[in-house]
């Protein structure tokens, strides 16, 4: 019997990824329409949002690339003023914290080391919603199972970038082996801070906590907070010591309690 | 793509980033290599919000500001002298009858206040020949802008214009044009456009630090320079700038026209425009008098340049569209070609349907309905048609105009035929865009039932038409007899679908021997003896022969990409590259070196097709009385120019002056202030009838600037997008972009409905109060407020709303009649529009109203306000009105407490304070009482 749920090793050892640059970014969408159209996601809802110009909202189970627009205009010093675009995506942690919440074993890690869900396998009992620390993984309602980016999955295994990639006009998101496009990060991050520009790397160098590296890392002109990621993620398994400690202590505590009440009865 | 080469890249009367996407990426890789980027907009865009620099600037003062650096580059001596002296007019000593707007208060010598046209007699050199104004040759070669433009020919040679290498000369064109925009002082920028005069002088200063021999900047523009009343002159005094720092002809240099549309360029090339000709040979003209081929062809062959070869385009193109029924001894089939009896643009065309004198109209690709402005006009001469034919992917609003909101479809006579039409994938041709490239695609699927591409139903409607008319002996029916039609496509399948070959039209474009059939390789082999046929010449080389389809290649390198599909005129990159080197043809320096002399070879070389005949020596001198390239030395890089150079001083071309001059959009809350007497455009094209009614300068009633524009998201008039769930979601619904002061002025919340009026209609949107847009300060005190509005909706699709086009008016520049739908005027008020948002605009107008054909009105009276003489004061009483209606903001207590949109939106408190602040403020001033109840009943 084949088994499903198994983890396939990686082709490469530190797999494809995205690497997204968001200071290159003019928040087109186009990566929303070619994710979309090359995935088959329904449109969400037609609502003007009033928040800038994103009327998406966030990653969904049927929006699997999401543009964040933030806009810090400055009356006092307009030079100050920043309009900054940023498209999200699902990150294809290291210790991926819907991998690891998932029960049935529907979610992999591929052979293109990319964090897979297999609708197929997939009984969307949602524990993995809660358990990405970064809001990525939803309930798709059409399917009830859970859904995110698959990396372009079927395009991969045809040689072919993922289609937000190939359709990104200014490269702000890019594609290829993490390896190389950690190296070209930090050769834009040198060649950004030589134009004495404030840049950042997001989900690389391990400085992530327990998440470990991300296959989907960013470069942020911002503390990673101001585009709506968390600084120090943080997974199920983070709090699993300190659960079983006060558990253990707990069971101690009521045992002593309980001895102390039923002990003189019996 | 050149861009990156860029030292510089000022982006102006343009959102690049958000409508021209692909094309940013060169900005973004420029960026990389250490270029600097300005953006100069009236909203903080996608654009600006990559780029290093932004500057705001109010809607319709882009003179000002050009001018304003114009004067900065002349009054530091900051120009580049070598290359101004050599390749410009600079040196050329202007007649003397001559007068500029600085003596005249705002108009040039030759303006004539009734018809409201300039004779340009005097806006040319002074000759050697000693002949001047009453030369009957002069005479008979100018008159008004509807002769042709005027160059120095004479039919012995171009006469030879006087010059003063020396620049002393009070008359040089450098010295004329310094004293022109000798205002245009940083201060002045300041109270015209609003914007502060630091951001300006930075913006002097860039481009003074990156223009020269070794550094290069080049000025970007797209609709928001060419939709206004001065629209031409916007971009020459981006011209006129680029040629003072010797930027033009240079990588990275010059000007980019951003073109906004998938093949506009192509449409302009093989001219959709009325008075244009494939390869931009101009239409015949009854008011010019061009009656037989002789005639025609005298007013344009130039007597030196390249247009000197006009007779061999002109007789090809006749050659290819009536083949052996174009001969010598028949003009070349002349009397076949329709004539222009005055402008039949867009706008004419319009009212004239509107007065009931148009029978049917057939639309590819354009939906008037949403994209023409004063929409409520456009849609109701529709109703007078007898026929319309509208081929799209999805049921337009023009489609649909008889069952619009307001409409009552048994009152209307007109009969839709709405045909469906193939998709991009679905269809075989090419695409001209931006830097004139020209992109061969491939049909990719078949189109499903019966869509089928525009070159078929042309194809097929001619077809028919020869058909119809085969047997006819009457001599009118000639044209459509002897046109050439041999487009059968070879492959069956395509015949099935009564598909022609596209590859055979592209054939007849590029041009052939008649004889042996052979591909032209090069528009130096057209003749005028009749034995070439070309279907546009400037195309001639694109398919040098059947197997060579050279829009075809797509290999790139990273920089002039020679072998990425073909770009006209025979695959030069870049126009007027001699530029690019020095007089003796050496590269002005290593780093910008494009083309050079090759002493050894004898010849033009580089990495890009040389913009010059290849073997002209940079020390060749022109004999006296040499024509054609010939008339021009070996350091004169402008080929098509008469005398070989730039003008900084137009000779030729524009009909609204030789020089750029600031004047207001013609509607405007303020005053010009440099000219109060001459408050717009003087030659501008206006309609004034009671389905255009225009507001009057500083009614308080409109007193906020709108512009509209493009989203992303969304293509022209959404009849694509708005119909595809994917692109609907991003911008679902229609809204109004307004600063967070206006929002508290007016009352208006985020999200929250908000109607837009002017006496045109009124639409209903939601407000996006949004701190990207702020309040302008115009000198000392003044603030104008401005708001945008994108275009995109309409009452068909998958998301729908009000088109915003119903507030503009008609009105148009003089040159090419384009519309000015970039600055008008408007009131906003919260809440929701009342039914009948498309104003009176169904109405027949009174005959008296009516003008032939709908040509547009100029001279005499201006607007509703009374005769030329009355204007100033008017324009005295305006402004007393715009002082008092001057909202008395505290902007620094806004701006204390506004650091984001949001904080803003919950400020509704403050906005009602303001309101009754307002309101009071109101009552005190009788005259203000309009702006309490901002509509259109008060207006009538």
């Amino acid at each position: 019997m084949i088994d499903l749920t198994n983890t396939v090793a990686a082709a490469d050892s530190d797999g494809y990824g995205f690497f997204t640059d968001v200071t290159l970014c003019i928040g087109c969408k186009a990566c929303e329409v070619a994710c979309k159209q090359w995935n088959e996601l329904p449109a969400d809802g037609y609502r003007l949002s009033g928040e800038s110009y994103d009327n998406t909202g966030a990653l969904s189970g049927t929006s699997w690339r999401h543009v964040a627009f933030v806009e810090q205009m400055d009356r006092e010093t307009p030079a100050d003023s920043r309009w900054m675009m940023m498209s999200d995506v699902c990150k294809h942690c290291t210790n991926a914290g819907c991998l690891e919440a998932c029960p049935t074993g529907a979610i992999i890690r591929n052979e293109f080391n990319n964090v897979y869900v297999q609708p197929d396998v997939c009984n969307g009992c949602g524990y993995c919603v809660p358990s990405c620390p970064f809001g990525v993984i939803a309930i798709q309602p059409k399917y009830g199972t859970a859904a995110k980016c698959t990396l372009c999955y079927d395009r991969q295994k045809d040689g072919l970038e993922p289609a937000c990639a190939k359709s990104c006009p200014t490269d702000s998101i890019t594609f290829g082996k993490v390896s190389e496009l950690k190296d070209r990060a930090r050769d834009r991050v040198e060649q950004l801070q030589a134009q004495g520009k404030n840049v950042q790397l997001y989900g690389l160098d391990e400085n992530m906590g327990a998440v470990g590296d991300l296959n989907a890392f960013f470069l942020l002109p911002d503390r990673p907070e101001v585009f709506g990621l968390p600084s120090k993620p943080v997974l199920p398994s983070t709090f699993q010591p300190a659960a079983y400690t006060s558990g253990a202590v707990a069971f101690v505590a009521l045992a002593a309690v309980a001895w102390r009440l039923f002990a003189g009865r019996a | 793509m050149d861009l990156e080469k860029s030292d510089l890249i000022v982006i102006q009367g343009s959102n690049f980033a958000e409508n021209h996407p692909v094309g940013f990426r060169f900005v973004t890789r420029a960026q990389a290599r250490g270029a600097k980027v300005i953006h100069i907009d009236p909203r903080f865009t996608r654009t600006s919000a990559l780029a290093d620099t932004y500057v705001p600037i109010r809607s319709g003062s882009d003179i000002a500001f050009t001018g304003g650096i114009i004067n900065y580059v002349l009054q530091n001596e900051a120009y580049f002298k070598e290359y101004v002296l050599h390749y410009t007019n600079a040196s050329f000593i202007v007649d003397e009858n001559f007068a500029d707007t600085e003596d005249l208060d705002g108009v040039f010598s030759g303006f004539d206040a009734e018809s409201g046209k300039y004779d340009t007699k005097t806006w040319r050199y002074e000759y050697e020949d000693g002949l001047q104004g009453e030369d009957a040759a002069w005479q008979s070669r100018s008159k008004t802008e509807d002769a042709p433009a005027e160059g120095g020919s004479t039919t012995k040679g171009t006469r030879k214009a006087k010059r003063d290498m020396t620049l002393q000369h009070p008359r040089c064109a450098i010295n004329l044009l310094k004293k022109h925009f000798a205002r245009y002082t940083p201060e002045m920028v300041e109270s015209i456009c609003g914007s502060p005069k630091e951001k300006f002088l930075e913006v002097c200063q860039a481009f003074v630090e990156n223009s020269g021999r070794e550094k290069t900047a080049v000025y970007c523009y797209a609709m928001g320079w060419a939709q206004h009343t001065v629209g031409v002159q916007n971009i020459r005094a981006a011209a006129t700038l680029q040629a003072l720092l010797g930027n033009t002809g240079r990588p990275g240099g010059g000007i980019m026209a951003l073109r906004g549309h998938a093949s506009i360029q192509g449409s302009t090339d093989i001219a959709t425009l009325y008075d244009l000709l494939p390869g931009y040979i101009k239409m015949p003209s009854i008011e010019r008098g061009e009656t037989d081929f002789a005639a025609w062809k005298k007013n344009w062959t130039q007597t030196c340049g390249w247009w000197s070869n006009w007779p061999k385009y002109a007789v090809s193109l006749l050659k290819a569209w009536y083949g052996d029924a174009a001969r010598a001894d028949n003009d070349w089939a002349f009397d076949y070609l329709p004539k222009n009896t005055g402008d039949h643009s867009h706008q004419p065309l319009f009212f004239t349907m509107k007065d009931g004198g148009i029978e049917g109209l057939t639309l590819f690709g354009q939906n008037p309905a949403v994209g023409g402005q004063n929409a409520g006009l456009q849609r109701a001469a529709m109703e007078r048609l007898d026929y319309l034919v509208v081929r799209d992917l999805f049921e337009t609003e023009s489609a649909a105009f008889w069952k619009r909101e307001g409409a009552d479809p048994t009152k209307i006579k007109t009969e839709v035929f709405f045909l469906p039409c193939a998709g991009v994938a679905e269809k075989a041709g090419t695409f001209t865009n931006t830097m004139r490239l020209v992109q061969f695609h491939e049909k990719a699927v078949q189109p499903p039932d019966d869509a089928r591409s525009e070159t078929q139903y042309c194809y097929e409607l001619g077809k028919r038409m020869k058909a119809l008319y085969a047997n006819s002996t009457d001599p009118k029916d000639r044209p459509i007899i002897d046109m050439t039609w041999d487009y059968e496509s070879d492959d069956e399948q395509e015949r099935k679908l009564g598909e022609p070959d596209v590859e055979k039209i592209m054939r007849e474009i590029n041009g052939f021997d008649i004889a042996s059939g052979a591909h032209v390789k090069n528009f130096t082999e057209l003749k005028d003896d009749g034995s070439t046929a070309a279907g546009a010449w400037i195309y001639s080389g694109y398919f040098p022969s059947p197997d060579q389809n050279l829009t075809r290649r797509r290999k790139g390198d990273d920089w002039v990409s020679p072998e990425w599909a073909w770009a006209w005129p025979l695959n030069r990159r870049n126009l007027y590259n001699r530029a690019s080197a020095d007089p003796d043809g050496k590269p002005w320096s290593e780093r910008k070196a494009l083309i050079w002399w090759d002493e050894a070879a004898a010849k033009w070389t580089g990495h890009d097709v040389p913009d010059f005949p290849v073997g002209k020596s940079p020390t060749f001198k022109a004999k006296e009385g040499a024509t054609g390239m010939d008339g021009h030395d070996g350091d004169a890089p402008f080929i098509m120019q008469e005398y070989g150079v730039a003008e900084i001083f137009g000779v030729q071309g524009t009909v609204d002056g030789p020089f750029p001059t600031h004047y207001e959009p013609k509607e405007s809350p303020v005053v010009n202030a440099l000219y109060p007497r001459t408050q717009t455009n003087p030659v501008l094209k206006e309609w004034r009838r009671r389905d255009n009614p225009y507001h009057a300068i500083g009614d308080p009633k409109y007193p906020y600037i709108v512009s509209t524009y493009r989203l992303t998201e969304h293509h022209l008039s959404g009849a694509m997008t708005r119909w595809l769930p994917w692109l609907a979601e991003l911008q679902p619904e229609l809204f109004v972009e307004i600063s967070p002061e206006l929002a508290v002025e007016r009352g208006i919340r985020n999200g929250d409905w908000a109607t837009v009026t002017t006496a045109r209609g009124e639409i209903e949107l939601k407000a996006l109060v949004t701190g990207r847009i702020a309040p302008l300060r115009l000198g000392k005190g003044r603030f104008v407020h401005q708001i945008g509005i994108p275009m995109h909706w309409g009452s068909q699709g998958v998301v729908v709303g009000d088109s915003p086009n119903v507030l503009p008016p008609l009105v148009a520049d003089p040159n090419v009649s384009i519309h000015e739908g970039k600055a008008f005027t408007a009131n906003i008020r919260p809440g929701r529009r009342s039914a009948a948002h498309e104003g009176p605009m169904n109405q027949d107008v009174p005959q008296s109203e009516r003008t032939p054909l709908g040509a547009p009105q100029r001279g005499g009276k201006i607007g509703q306000a009374g005769a030329v003489e009355s204007v100033f004061e008017q324009i005295l009483s305006a402004q007393s009105v715009t002082a008092a209606s001057t909202k008395v903001h505290d902007l620094a207590a806004y701006s204390s407490d506004i650091d984001g949109r949001d904080r803003t939106v919950n400020a509704i408190e403050d906005a009602h304070q303001f309101r009754d602040a307002a309101q009071m403020a109101d009552d005190e001033n009788a005259t203000q009482n309009t702006r309490a109840t901002p509509s259109r009943e008060t207006q009538a």
